[in-house]
């Protein structure tokens, strides 16, 4: 028992002390930078403050800070675009998931090696090859031009349209494999048992395939969701960079606005704010899985 | 009276990985009374899965027809169809409680929740698990599991119920329970059952009629008592129960009775009518058509296995050839191992089969 009890030190020792250097500890010092003073040339004064908050929530002085109810639409509309993108990228990968789940194991891999293709070559790179096929003289127009399909080209560089594409297209390996992962471990006998008892496709689908792969789903819809809405170059890049998202704000906050205590603040609230959403997203899916 | 499910020349090919075809089904024809209980029996791979699922729908075929009622249901997806299966691995739905399974027919039916709760009820009650509704399928034992997929498959109370070796995962004793009690079950729905299983007892002991297949073929279709006694060829002989077979030659005719002689030189009396000295024919005798006599074949007791009101002996004849299996019953003298004894048989018991 003492023996094992050190060995699992050992082994769990270098991931602890990993995690508590480079995660914990920058997590306490953005919690206590978010209620720090600004220092007037950048960094913190070590005087508590709770304006950083104030400003966006509306309890600022209106002297030194002034409330600015644009903070908060920009945070809700950053949680829009994230749930639409999840959503999204939902609806492209299950059928494609549930397609290639049905491959011969060969295509699989080859399918499953190509989903992870893009990881190869720089985020900004591929994002600026989007910049070149949605701008006006892009491919996308000059396809749909020679096609007759439009008279002029369409304005989607540095719309809404284009952040949540993006967004999409940088988002869609990480809903596709733990979906697929769900979904190939689909019990096919349970779909012919649910078919056999006189249940539609449809029905089979809702109350048998669905529940079973909600797993996958709720795991890709977690890990597209926390990126998303803290996400700051795709809206950089394909947004015009008009501090679209709140991601974008952290970071102008922290570069060059060099208000670091403001910036960590942002970030504290667009962390607790993520956690309650993903939490009740979470227990809810998980009691109605349980009910009729 | 027209059968209840009719099948005619059903075949169905599958493509081996090899690259080469292989006949599932190769021109299968079975009829099934509207409240029969009809047992598919053969070894594994020879189609008997392939031909439940071709009637439940999951399978199509290459040829052929299945009617239902005279009906074609070629056209019909496997949830138009009135035929409900048991898996063989249950496939209960692991995330539903276990009532909710049991409803599950009649819930896509949109049955209203009266009569839902109502039918739910009932069909626990008669498999003998009202109280667990409330569980999950994972927290119930294998014979309850089996219980459930019973239930789910007959609350809707289907014309044709198919069960694909809906005991092989139990232990002996909950098997033979099941046995009984499914049987008894079949007899109170009036529904056809046709049954998979590769237990020739428990084909025995539960079928009104059993189908023995091969290779995508039917062998035979007969009683119990019929494949049993009167098998049609060595296959169906050697699968159902324990055989002695006698490839013999037919040497004289002694009115009612012939004599015959396998080549190693043990002579049998078989029954003489048909026969005709010189002619070649195999006569089977089943281990319990043999008993301890003071003359007969002459042998020596090699193994001797105890089976509590049987015993079963191999006996090596003195003249040569494969031993023999005998079983008789447990009695005061019984033969030891190396011990000379005589088996004596009745005539009329053996049965011939053509082949040699
Ligand atoms: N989808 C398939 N693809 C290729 N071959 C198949 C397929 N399904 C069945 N077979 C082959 O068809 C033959 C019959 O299979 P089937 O499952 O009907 O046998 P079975 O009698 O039910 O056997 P068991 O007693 O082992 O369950 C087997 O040789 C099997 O390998
Ligand atoms: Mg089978």
């Amino acid at each position: 028992m003492r023996r094992q009890s050190v060995i699992l030190g050992l082994l769990l020792g270098p991931v602890t002390l990993f995690l508590g250097v480079f995660f914990l500890l920058p997590l306490l010092i953005i919690a206590l930078f978010s209620v720090l003073t600004p220092g007037l040339y950048g960094g913190v004064e070590w005087a508590f403050y709770h304006w950083n908050y104030g400003r966006v929530f509306g309890w600022a002085d209106g002297i030194t800070e002034i409330y600015e109810p644009v903070y908060l639409s920009i945070l809700f509309r950053s949680l829009g675009f994230a749930a639409m993108t999840v959503g999204i990228c939902l609806l492209l990968c299950y059928p494609v998931a549930f397609w290639v789940s049905r491959l011969p194991q060969r295509w699989r891999l080859v399918f499953l090696f190509l989903i992870t293709l893009p990881f190869f070559s720089s985020l900004i790179v591929r994002l600026y090859a989007w910049l070149l096929i949605l701008k006006p003289s892009g491919l996308l127009n000059g396809v749909l031009m020679a096609t007759g399909l439009v008279e002029a080209p369409l304005e989607i560089l540095y719309t809404p349209a284009a952040v949540v594409l993006g967004m999409v297209y940088v988002m869609i390996p990480f809903m596709f494999l733990p979906l697929y992962g769900a979904i190939d471990n689909l019990d096919r006998a349970q779909v012919e048992a649910s078919l056999d008892l006189g249940a539609t496709r449809v029905q089979t689908f809702v109350k048998v395939m669905l529940p079973q792969t909600l797993p996958g789903i709720m795991g890709g819809a977690v890990i597209v969701f926390i990126p998303s809405v803290g996400n700051f170059i795709v809206p950089d890049v394909l947004g015009g960079a008009k501090g679209l998202m709140i991601g974008n704000l952290v970071e102008q906050q922290f570069l060059s606005a060099r208000n670091w205590p403001f910036g960590a603040a942002l970030s504290m609230i667009i962390m607790s704010v993520v956690l309650v959403v993903l939490l009740t997203a979470v227990t809810r899916a998980r009691k109605r899985s349980d009910t009729r | 009276m027209t059968a209840l499910l009719e099948i005619r020349g059903a075949r169905r090919e599958f493509v081996t990985p090899e690259g080469g075809r292989l006949a599932a089904l190769d021109g299968v024809d079975l009829d099934v009374g509207a409240n029969e209980f009809v047992t598919l029996l053969g070894p594994s791979g020879c189609g008997k899965t392939t031909l439940l699922r071709a009637v439940s729908g999951f399978e199509t075929l290459d040829g052929g027809t299945i009617r239902l009622d005279g009906a074609d249901i070629a056209a019909l997806p496997p949830f138009r169809r009135p035929v409900n299966t048991v898996f063989q691995s249950y496939a209960l739905f692991g995330h539903m409680t276990v009532a909710r399974n049991v409803g599950y027919a009649l819930e896509v039916q949109g049955v209203p929740r009266a009569t839902y709760e109502a039918e739910v009820a009932a069909a626990l009650e008669k498999v003998g698990l009202s109280g667990l509704g409330g569980r999950k399928p994972s927290q119930l034992s294998g014979g309850q599991r089996q219980r459930v997929a019973l239930a789910r498959a007959i609350i809707a109370k289907p014309r044709l119920l198919l069960l694909d070796e809906p005991l092989s995962a139990l232990d002996r004793n909950l098997r033979q329970q099941m046995q009984i009690e499914l049987k008894a079950l079949q007899h109170r729905l009036g529904i056809a059952f046709v049954f998979v299983t590769h237990d020739q007892e428990e084909a025995l002991t539960m079928s009104d009629r059993i189908v023995v297949m091969r290779a995508g073929r039917i062998e035979q279709i007969g009683t119990p008592r019929d494949i049993y006694r009167q098998p049609k060829n060595r296959f169906v002989a050697e699968f159902i129960g324990e055989t002695n077979l006698f490839p013999v030659l037919v040497e004289r005719i002694e009115g009612a009775t012939a004599l015959a002689r396998t080549d190693a030189g043990v002579v049998l009396a078989i029954p003489a009518e048909g026969r005709r000295a010189g002619e070649r024919v195999t006569a089977i005798l089943r281990p319990t058509d043999l008993a301890l006599a003071g003359e007969g074949i002459r042998g020596t007791v090699t193994r001797a296995v105890y089976l509590g009101a049987d015993l079963h002996l191999f006996v090596q004849p003195a003249a040569g050839g494969p031993e023999i299996s005998v079983t008789t019953r447990d009695v005061a003298s019984l033969p030891a191992t190396g011990e000379t004894v005589h088996l004596a048989h009745d005539p009329a018991r053996v049965h011939l089969l053509a082949e040699a």
